[in-house]
């Protein structure tokens, strides 16, 4: 286990078949343009073939010099041809391991294993690529090392005192494939356009054919058009419709293949020590993250799956997740369901028992006045330089900004409860976030002019991985909840947050499984460490 | 119990109405200083306008370079010092508040168990006028580092040293 290892050896090949891959565009293009006359099918051969071979030599020299090294207290890579990087990552920095199999390693059997610190953007060590059974025991390893920095001595439960155990685990969340058609009906996109777009430039740069020579394009249209012109009103009108209905069904089709791709299989499971997120149907991915380590919640939704009562939820961490900033566990389900991972990861949704207090009247005011007075501008210009009429279209937008600002004002909401923060908003539908008190990090008051004028302020509280903000808050209201934030924060120093179940705890402080015996001094903590 | 009505005006240990405590003074000469700097590419931009302009004969002899040169000194002379008027600071047991913003008004509390690490940084032009900027860096996305410029030397690697204190406390 100390001497210094190597990836899988399969992995030069995954490099050699990488480069292939990326010679291949450049020796069609050569193949298709005028260089080199009669020759350039050779040439174009000749140049796939040497690409290919540099990349090959590119990926086995790479191979040979990465090698690992699982150590006592960290793990280390050391890499590079001429240049050697050496990069240690402590086990106790490790936010999460997160195995992903891509389609083509896949095949071989292989994964690429990343931990993430938290630190900066992006992956922090990347192996790519080990064997499906190296990598999971890399896993198994790692959770393991992480806990025997801080051993669990007088843990209640013995069984959560063992080792990450796959069997031992229950599955929280699970999308079900006729679950997950329905989540695609959600997610339309017309992206496979902007996918059509990237193309036709692509044909644009290695052919001749210009698809940027309006010319072109008007010839056709007026082919076309003449065309149209002649099939009569009623034609142009069911053209129309049916572009539409394609339209759509193009929309939804893409929404429907991508939530597939991606989410197939979507498995949520809580062990004794985290959470573990499988997911993907081509690119299959398996995320582990402990669950002290959950910052805060965010209730997600959209426009139309709201109003049937579907919404998704994510934990805030200082990992990334795919791009996003949060790792999203469920992404559509419904709020018992959210409510009961909520509570494996020791949080409380709010409740009809949540002191929700609504955002200042003066801000939704001032708000609305502001988004329609953009309207001013264009509306008068439209007015005097355009046909009379027009100028209808931006007053139409101005009407249509109060109204969504009206109702954006009801979702526009902030609450405190003995050990959480909430915060609300969104313009046609809620977005939702939770934080626990105890792990804020900082607490401002922000005012511009106009809110300062007119007594309302944003509170933004300092969240690790994530961002946390109260809008239009009455200014004493805005006080008193700082000053509430900080007597929590304060009482406890950032070093005891990551504290594990089992570990023990400073001041004889002992954790009751109730909401309602929360100690004095540390609210909040409770609720956290329930689970955990 | 932590079970009173979730608002309660609780007896803050800043007090939000007490004074807050000034920065040096001569934080407002750094930023004149700082401004003037800044301002002397924009004259000279007014100036060479100008010239372009005087045999065209389309604008009154020195109404570009004038008005620009009217705003520096507005902003030269005036702002600075309301500026400095804004801001200030306050020190407690256990947290730092920061005040600033003469428009957009904010005012951060940062307790020092959460402070990761702190730094104390001089400028060429700090160094000369003998103030120092202390940085507070936080775990939070948002105010991941508090900056609390105008404060003297000696007075900025005080409170590094106390709140230091105040963290090794705490994690011991």
């Amino acid at each position: 286990m100390s001497a210094p290892q190597r990836t899988a050896p399969f992995t030069v090949v995954l490099g050699a078949i990488g480069a292939l891959r990326s010679a291949i565009f450049p020796a069609v293009a050569i193949a298709f343009s005028g260089i080199g006359g009669d020759g350039r099918f050779l040439i174009a051969i000749g140049v796939g073939v040497a690409a290919a071979v540099i990349g090959t030599a590119m990926s086995y020299v790479g191979w040979r010099r990465l090698t690992y090294h699982v150590g006592e207290q960290d793990i280390r890579v050391e890499s590079g041809v001429l240049s050697r990087t050496a990069r240690s990552v402590p086990y106790e920095r490790i936010q999460d391991v997160s195995i992903e199999a891509k389609p083509l390693p896949r095949l071989f059997g292989l994964v690429a294993v990343k931990l993430e610190t938290g630190a900066g953007a992006g992956e922090d060590l990347a192996l790519r690529y080990l064997t499906a059974a190296q990598g999971e025991a890399l896993r198994q390893l790692v959770r393991e090392r992480r806990d025997e920095e801080q051993p669990a001595s007088g843990s209640t439960d013995p069984a959560a005192a063992g080792t990450f155990d796959v069997e031992a685990s229950e599955v929280l969340y699970a999308l079900t494939p006729r679950r997950l058609v329905t989540f695609g009906l959600f997610e339309f996109s017309l992206a496979v356009f902007a996918v059509l777009g990237g193309m036709l430039q692509y044909v644009d740069n290695v052919t001749s054919l210009d698809v940027r020579d309006i010319d072109l394009w008007r010839s056709w249209l007026r082919e076309e058009g003449a065309a149209v012109a002649t099939i009569g009103l009623y034609a142009q009108a069911a053209g129309a419709v049916v572009g539409l209905i394609g339209l759509t069904t193009i929309g939804v089709a893409t929404g429907v293949v991508r939530t597939v791709l991606r989410d197939w299989g979507f498995t949520l499971t809580r062990s004794a020590r985290g959470f573990r997120r499988q997911r993907g149907l081509l690119t299959r991915t398996d995320v582990a993250m402990p669950a002290h380590r959950v910052q805060g919640l965010v209730v997600g939704t959209g426009l139309v799956r709201y109003r049937f009562g579907w919404q998704s939820l994510s934990f805030v961490s200082l990992a990334q997740d795919a791009g996003g900033e949060s790792h999203m566990v469920a992404p559509f389900a419904r709020r018992d369901e959210i409510g009961q991972i909520a509570a494996a990861a020791g949080f409380r949704l709010p409740g009809d028992a949540t002191p929700w207090h609504r955002a200042s009247k003066r801000q939704r005011t001032d708000k609305m006045i502001l988004d329609a007075a953009i309207f001013v501008i264009p509306t008068i210009a439209m007015a005097i330089f355009l046909p009379f009429g027009l100028f209808l279209i931006p007053v139409g937008l101005a009407v249509l900004a109060v109204g969504v600002n009206l109702y954006g004002w009801e979702f526009r909401r902030h609450a405190i409860d003995d050990a959480q923060v909430y915060a609300s908003h969104g313009f046609l539908s809620p977005t939702q976030e939770i934080a626990t008190r105890l792990k804020l990090h900082s607490v401002e008051i922000a005012q511009g002019p106009i809110a300062r004028w007119r007594g309302y302020a944003t509170v933004h509280l300092g969240l690790a991985g994530g961002q946390f903000a109260m809008h239009g808050v009455p200014i004493d209201e805005a006080r008193a909840l700082r000053s509430a934030v900080l007597e929590t924060i304060a009482a406890t120093d950032y070093s005891r947050l990551d504290v594990p179940f089992g570990a023990p705890l400073a001041d004889g402080e002992d954790r009751a499984p109730s909401d309602q015996a929360l100690s004095e001094a540390q609210p909040g903590f409770s609720p956290n460490f329930l689970a955990t | 119990m932590d079970h009173a009505p979730a608002l309660r005006p609780a007896t803050p240990p800043i007090e939000e109405a007490a004074e807050l405590t000034k920065l040096h003074p001569n934080y407002a000469h750094a930023l004149r200083v700082r401004t003037t700097l800044t301002a002397i590419p924009f004259l000279v931009a007014a100036l060479v306008a100008e010239l372009a302009l005087r045999d065209k004969a389309l604008l009154p002899t020195g109404i570009v370079a004038g008005t620009v040169l009217l705003i520096a000194i507005v902003l030269i002379v005036r702002i600075p010092a309301r500026r400095y008027g804004a801001r200030g600071y306050q020190m407690s047991a256990d947290r730092l508040r920061a005040v600033r913003g003469l428009l957009f008004r904010s005012d951060t509390v940062v307790p020092f168990g959460r402070v990761q690490h702190i730094d104390v940084d001089q400028g060429p032009l700090e160094r000369f006028f003998g103030i120092a900027t202390l940085t507070l860096h936080t775990a939070g996305n948002h105010n991941a580092s508090v900056a609390l410029p105008g404060l003297g030397e000696e007075l900025a690697r005080e409170m590094r040293e106390t709140i230091r204190a105040h963290i090794r406390r705490e994690t011991m």
